[in-house]
């Protein structure tokens, strides 16, 4: 067993602790474009200005932290890993584990698996956290809203549910993520150009299956 | 002692084992020699079961191995060690973590004795100092010792390497050859080898099986190799026409 949570622990590290630098950067930026384009946006004097703060924390919390961030990670950590059992395989590191009388797919990929589904709701969170922070900067450093309204935006019509909502997204998309990328790497067959493939078909594959299912819970959701 | 009896394997089209039988016996270096493409991996996979055969019978100290439950398989490969061609060293993975790696998997050792253990082999293998370094950190004839020291930390019963000193030098090949054959006494192990290096032949061939179109053409031992009549294994043997004439000759 504790081959098994050491690899694990490694994993949690390899595809979770390491995208947290990615996705702060991102989520930051994201943050603050959403905040300025909707400053922008809502020119009408009736309408508001703490609306804006509604607006990109709701951005944030629907669809940003977890659809986008997912599409991201779909990039980075599904090439990641597609790339790592494809090279494994074609090396005859996978024939190693099993005649060694190890189940490979379930060393190698069930603690991917693990990993991913344990650690991005962290991350979603993060994102949502620094997404909103970067709002929060344009509002201080920008005419475009006061810090106060945008305060008073991001506090205003709270539905907790959007948080929730957002991880179990997350949670779809990270399953996503490894299995597709897993499929696609332990399953190759030939050398490294074969390998390249698979971790462009990894990536292809994963991010539309999350636009898709993105598309499916959505209705299921909040419909 | 491993036992195979008329086993076929075919890609497809690809008829690549034609009926192969032979007997592999304990404590001595079986070596499987034959041109590139003759089905030497292939064979050698299908022994232990990398490639599932199509028809035969493939016995393990009387133990039927083929066409059992994955999980009897397990308990067989607990018993053996492989050295891959290309090495397949854990590139993830230190050097000492490799040959742990069976140990942390399957012993009941703490960790100092498994490092102990990991030590012992890779001073078998003549590998001291690579310890903390990565498989892409160290050479070819490295890589090769550390599958070797890999293969063996668990006193395995049967030892399988496919072309253990391809890419080598003759001088380090020799080394790598007489490593694997002490080791073979040493722990009375089955060790079967392929090889298309007539070196080998010569230094450790106890026991040799010529394969020629995924089939046994001639069988034997490395004194009588060089006296056998049999036209194909000679053309292989015998590459240079200069060689074959200062043979006849003597
Ligand atoms: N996984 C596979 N799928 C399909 N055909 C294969 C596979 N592995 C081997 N073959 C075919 O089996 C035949 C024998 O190949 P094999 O690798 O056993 O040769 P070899 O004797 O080991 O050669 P070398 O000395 O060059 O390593 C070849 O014709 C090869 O195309
Ligand atoms: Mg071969």
């Amino acid at each position: 067993m504790k081959p098994y949570f050491r690899q694990i622990i490694k994993e949690i590290y390899k595809i979770g602790i390491s995208s947290i630098g990615i996705v702060i950067i991102i989520s930051v930026f994201m943050g603050a474009v959403i905040t300025l384009q909707t400053a922008y946006n809502f020119t009408s004097a009736i309408i508001p200005r703490y609306l804006i703060g509604v607006g990109a924390r709701d951005s944030m919390l629907l669809e940003f932290s977890s659809t986008m961030v997912g599409l991201i990670l779909a990039g980075k950590v599904g090439s990641n890993i597609a790339s790592e059992l494809g090279t494994m395989r074609v090396t005859e590191q996978i024939d190693a584990l099993e005649i060694m009388g190890i189940n490979s797919a379930g060393y190698l990929i069930l603690p991917k698996i693990i990993a991913i589904v344990f650690f991005n709701p962290f991350l979603c969170m993060i994102s949502m956290f620094v997404g909103i922070g970067g709002g929060y900067a344009i509002a201080l450093f920008t005419e475009s809203v006061t810090p106060e309204n945008f305060i008073l935006g991001i506090r205003a019509f709270f539905i907790p549910f959007y948080i929730t909502y957002s991880i179990i997204k997350t949670i779809l998309f990270a399953f996503i993520i490894a299995s597709v990328s897993a499929y696609q790497g332990y399953f190759v067959k030939g050398g490294a150009i074969e390998v390249g493939k698979a971790s462009t078909r990894a990536v292809v594959y994963s991010s539309i299956l999350i636009l898709l299912f993105n598309l499916i819970l959505t209705n299921l959701l909040l419909g | 002692m491993i036992e195979v009896k008329n086993i076929h394997k075919s890609f497809g089209d690809n008829h690549v084992l034609k009926g192969i039988s032979t007997i592999f016996e304990r404590g001595k270096i079986n070596l499987i020699i034959g041109k590139s493409g003759s089905g030497k991996t292939v064979f050698l996979k299908s022994i232990i079961g990398l490639h599932e055969i199509d028809k035969g019978e493939i016995l393990y100290d009387n133990r039927t191995f083929s066409g059992t439950k994955t999980k009897f398989k397990k308990t067989i490969r607990k018993e053996l060690g492989m050295v891959f061609q290309g090495g397949a060293l854990f590139d993830s993975e230190t050097v000492e973590r490799n040959v742990m790696f069976p140990l942390e998997m399957f012993s009941d050792m703490s960790f100092e004795e498994q490092r102990e253990r990991a030590n012992f082999c890779l001073k078998k293998v003549n590998l001291l100092n690579a310890n903390h370094l990565f498989p892409s950190e160290i050479s070819g004839g490295m890589q090769k010792r550390v599958a070797i020291a890999r293969a063996i930390s668990l006193n395995p019963k049967y030892l399988f390497c496919d072309e253990p000193n391809s890419g080598l030098d003759p001088a380090t090949s020799i080394v790598i050859d007489n490593l694997i054959k002490d080791i073979s006494e040493e722990f009375d192990m089955t060790t079967i080898i392929n090889t298309h290096d007539m070196n080998s032949v010569v230094e450790i061939g106890d026991k040799i099986t010529y394969i020629h179109e995924g089939q046994k053409w001639w069988e034997g031992s490395n004194n009588d190799i060089f006296s056998s009549e049999n036209k194909e294994l000679n053309d292989f043997v015998f590459v240079s026409k200069k060689m074959k004439l200062m043979m006849k000759r003597k």
